[in-house]
């Protein structure tokens, strides 16, 4: 099943997504990207229906993109959660709807803020300290309600999500092997080795 | 309408309104986050609450901040609570086949002919039945417990600060009952 969590830190958002894609009960890949890098300090990872998650994930890519070329300047966090969110309100009332469920981390470079975003299929947006998707997040909510500090340093934060990522290889039944982790800070977006 | 779950609860006084909600953000049994707002400002003295599906509550308080935004312009004033009543109900009755999930609560204080302000409370349901209550109006997952509270605790003519006191144990009872409501509260006086 699929499992993305995020949480955010000092000057930084932390997402992790799991690497695995599914087709019944065989592993068909074992090393996807499920965060895709908006713009130089936006991140989404998303998760869903099969197809419908990277069809939406990169329209709204490309949107996010042209939005920078056009005004040469890229989208603030806020508004880009908005724009997506509409987007797929808007989905939900048509004849097809994307089922993709969104975590969208960003780095607002005019205020020095961090941002995360928790955003579901139907167009729900609220803005989070931590969040998860997937039955991960049946395990991970509670160890970053007690465990998550906004402060905290980004050491500190991989070893909170190393907590998560642990609580569920040990008790979901079809819990994932690998997950690529990337963080997003004033500095950009990289990836990092857990 | 128990998806996200979620109450708000409106309530008159002597010369002020009080409107409160809790701050649960859930999906069905699992919460979410416990800074969802509901209730969002019109103008300085008109409040509106959105329980129901949060995406329509998103969705919707967008239009209304579009359609109150276009009726300043053209208007040249503020909207007045009343007017504003009629323009949720039309707003919902426009998708009366495809509703909003949404069921709307309204507080303000509307501009007497004298010039002075007398308080104004309307709820109404998904595709805009308006209820023009004298004392209180309730909506959410936690409604029919915030009627019993309310019928309870209510009474004519209370002053600001009663009321918020009033208002806030009514709702505070209320959402404890009720497993999609609570994780915080936020009252708005007028």
């Amino acid at each position: 099943m699929e499992v993305s969590f995020a949480m955010t830190g000092k000057g930084y958002v932390l997402l992790a997504a799991d690497t695995t894609a599914v087709h019944s009960i065989i592993k068909v890949k074992t090393d996807v990207d499920k965060i895709k890098e908006l713009s130089p300090h936006l991140l989404m990872a998303y998760s869903g229906e099969p197809g419908d998650t990277v069809q939406f994930a990169e329209y709204v890519e490309r949107n996010i993109r042209l939005y920078q070329i056009r005004h040469t300047y890229p989208l603030r966090p806020p508004s880009a959660a908005s724009w997506i969110r509409r987007s797929l309100a808007e989905s939900l009332r048509s004849r097809n709807p994307y089922s993709v469920n969104l975590l969208l981390g960003g780095y607002d470079t005019s205020t020095y803020t961090p941002h995360l975003y928790w955003m579901d299929y139907l167009g729900t947006l609220v803005e989070v300290p931590f969040a998860a998707h997937g039955y991960g997040s049946y395990f991970a909510l509670s160890l970053l309600d007690r465990y998550h500090d906004p402060e905290a340093t980004v050491e500190e934060g991989l070893a909170v999500l190393r907590r998560c990522l642990d609580e569920v290889s040990k008790r979901l039944v079809v819990s994932p092997g690998k997950y690529k982790v990337k963080i997003v800070d004033k500095d950009g977006i990289r990836e990092v080795e857990l | 309408m128990q998806y996200n779950g979620g109450s708000v609860i409106a309530m008159v006084g002597k010369d002020c309104v009080a409107i409160a909600s809790d701050l649960r953000l859930g999906v069905q049994s699992l919460s979410i986050s416990s800074n969802f707002e509901k209730i969002f400002p019109v103008t300085d003295r008109l409040y509106i609450g959105l329980p129901g599906l949060a995406s329509d509550v998103t969705t919707l308080r967008e239009q209304f901040r579009y359609r109150v935004n276009m009726y300043t312009i053209k208007e040249e004033r503020e909207i007045e609570p009343q007017a504003f009543a009629q323009l949720v109900s039309s707003t919902l009755y426009e998708k009366r086949f495809g509703p909003y999930f949404i069921e709307p609560v309204i507080a303000g204080m509307q501009k007497t002919p004298s010039g002075s302000y007398a308080p104004f409370i309307a709820a109404t349901d998904l595709i805009g039945c308006l209820n023009f209550a004298k004392d209180f109006v309730v909506a959410g997952t936690a409604s029919e417990k915030l009627f019993g509270v309310a019928e309870g605790l209510w009474e004519p003519d209370l002053e600001a600060e009663d009321l918020f006191e009033t208002i806030s144990q009514t709702l505070l009872n209320a959402v404890d009952r009720d497993a999609f409501s609570g994780w915080g509260a936020i009252v708005h006086v007028m």
